[in-house]
């Protein structure tokens, strides 16, 4: 549904705009027709400017891309005609309703005024605006905004939806809310992309991530798939100041043991059998006269992945 | 045919909207008509020298003018309202739709074009009491010029709103390049009573020549070489204005 070549965007900055930040660095992806694929990163990682490239809005200095059939440089219009987009902060005014901004999106797709106002209509029913629709935009909540904002998004039936960061600033009711409207247009045979920087969302929502980071896509896979390529599991040893560095010296050698990382407040262990290894991890511990706070056994999760391709937590980027 | 569609479609909605926001209505309304009843009464002495000796031929001087910098300064000062349009993300929503980006540009210039001429028409009712008289078929041309004055300088405003790196700088810019526009091309007071350095400098200025065709309208003097030559010029830098900020509309990524 989407295949992109060696997309790139660079941007002037400093203070004459003489230097350039490549805010997108040759992307290749292949996004498959309805699936929710996720770009998952850290902010300023170019998930957003992929995705604006993608939406027609900024135009790409290199490389090729088809969306849903359409050239994204030779034919912008087809590209516009066939996807529904999302910005991150929405796009609705203040002083009119939901259901006037549903049937000026449905206008703006070239509808007639009597068609815009079904497809309007259709759109409150389906994802549930009835309660607000014709309140003006001003007085939502941002669960309620959010979903007009992909309402209107939808509004002309796309064959792919670009949602950037979809749930941001939501409380968990709303976010639970637009997971389940993205897994509703899925069902409809919809493709979805998506941004976001969280882990969870990457993980519950989408089948296909990739993971970016400096304009790049470091890996790219189902959740499952990736996390299965950290091996076993991961320990959390909490560790007083200054115990790390000692009790990383005695763990070396372990067989068990894949690869060992300094955690916020101690280690993080990566092993085979994680329950079965902690009561020997923790003797030889002992062995240095060393005895950790707490000890957490963990599933991998994405986190680790993007931890183990480029050394650094998107939580702490 | 789908820019014109596209927009009529546009200029409802941003007519809507004014419609809904009162406020400017009412501010749209009071500001001339405080311009006219208590700047005018200075103007019987001042304008003596241009041959102006009533009430009824001050007014013929005044009211273009202050009609023209309604226009200039009005149409300038709309882009402001963009920028709040771009930080709520309905340009970039709009920007993502087939819609043509011309008519995002035209739907709202007219909009505020129409604006504009509801004040001039505001204006020039309330200076008939005083003594105002024109002939309607040059006050038609004087509104056609006014339109085409009002389309290009918010075409401009649009343009720089979409320019600049960051909104702060709106303010000072729109300031730097209204201050000098107004002044030399004499929409409150005739260059005619400007010294000569001053008046070879506002030649260069083509709002001067817009105001001067207004005045020839106004004086009954329709004919005169000065109403096509303002009208040629203000047409030829509306389109060069609306041009322009189409482009950007279709290019601009903030």
């Amino acid at each position: 549904m989407i295949e992109t070549k060696g997309l790139r965007k660079s941007y002037p900055s400093g203070k004459h705009g003489r230097t350039v930040v490549d805010a997108v660095r040759g992307i290749d992806l292949d996004v498959r027709a309805g699936e929710i694929f996720g770009f998952l990163g850290p902010n300023g990682a170019g998930k957003t400017t992929t995705l604006r490239m993608l939406a027609t809005l900024i135009r790409p200095d290199g490389g090729a891309a088809l969306v849903a059939g359409a050239d994204l440089l030779t034919d912008p219009a087809g590209v516009r005609r066939r996807i529904g987009y999302v910005a991150q902060g929405g796009g609705t005014a203040d002083a009119v309703t939901g259901r006037e901004e549903l049937v000026m999106q449905a206008r703006m797709y070239g509808s007639r005024k009597a068609e815009a106002l079904r497809q309007a209509a259709d759109a409150v029913a389906a994802f549930e605006l009835a309660e607000f629709a014709d309140r003006h935009c001003s007085t939502y909540s941002g669960g309620q905004r959010r979903r007009v904002d992909i309402a209107l998004g939808v509004i002309h039936s796309p064959k792919v939806l670009f949602l950037d960061e979809p749930t941001v600033g939501l409380d968990p009711a709303s976010r639970g809310q637009v997971w389940a409207e993205i897994e509703r247009l899925r069902t409809g045979g919809m493709t979805v992309v998506v941004t976001t920087h969280y882990l969870d969302e990457a993980d519950a929502l989408c089948d296909r991530v990739a993971i970016v980071d400096h304009g790049q896509v470091v890996v790219e896979g189902t959740p499952e798939a990736l996390k299965r390529e950290i091996s076993g599991d991961v320990v959390l040893l909490g560790l007083a100041a200054g115990e790390a560095g000692p009790a990383a010296d005695a763990l070396r050698g372990q067989r068990s043991l894949h690869r060992l990382e300094p955690g916020e407040d101690g280690l993080r262990l990566y092993l085979d059998d994680g329950a079965a290894a902690v009561p020997q991890l923790l003797s030889v511990l002992n062995g240095a006269g060393i005895v950790p706070g707490t000890v957490q056994l963990q599933r991998p999760s994405l986190d680790d992945v993007f931890l183990a391709r480029t050394g650094r937590s998107i939580e702490q980027s | 045919m789908k820019l014109a569609r596209d927009t009529w479609l546009v200029f409802q909605r941003q007519v809507l909207l004014m419609w809904r926001t009162p406020i400017w209505i009412v501010v749209g309304i009071t500001q001339p008509v405080f311009y006219l009843l208590l700047f005018a009464p200075l103007l019987k002495q001042v304008l003596k020298p241009m041959g102006a000796s009533t009430y009824a031929e001050a007014y013929q001087i005044y009211v273009p003018g202050l009609l023209a910098v309604l226009c200039i300064f009005g149409g300038l000062y709309t882009g402001f309202s963009l920028l709040g349009e771009l930080k709520a993300g309905i340009i970039e929503r709009s920007r993502v739709t087939p819609v043509s980006r011309l008519a995002l540009l035209l739907g709202r210039a007219l909009r505020e074009t129409l604006g504009l001429l509801v004040q001039a028409v505001i204006i020039t009712l309330v200076a008939l009491p005083f003594g105002l008289r024109v002939e309607p078929l040059s006050l038609l041309l004087a509104y056609v010029l006014l339109a085409l004055l009002a389309l290009m300088t918010s075409a401009v405003s649009y343009g720089i709103a979409l320019a600049l790196p960051n909104d702060a700088a709106m303010a000072p810019v729109v300031n730097t390049v209204a201050q000098p526009i107004g002044l030399l091309s004499g929409v409150l007071l005739p260059l005619a009573l400007a010294p000569v350095w001053l008046q070879k400098v506002a030649e260069w200025n083509p709002f001067y020549w817009a105001v001067e065709g207004m005045r020839a309208l106004f004086s009954g003097r329709p004919g005169d070489s000065v109403v096509w030559q303002g009208l040629l010029i203000v047409a030829v830098l509306t389109a060069a204005a609306v041009s322009y900020s189409a482009r950007l509309f279709s290019a601009r990524i903030r």
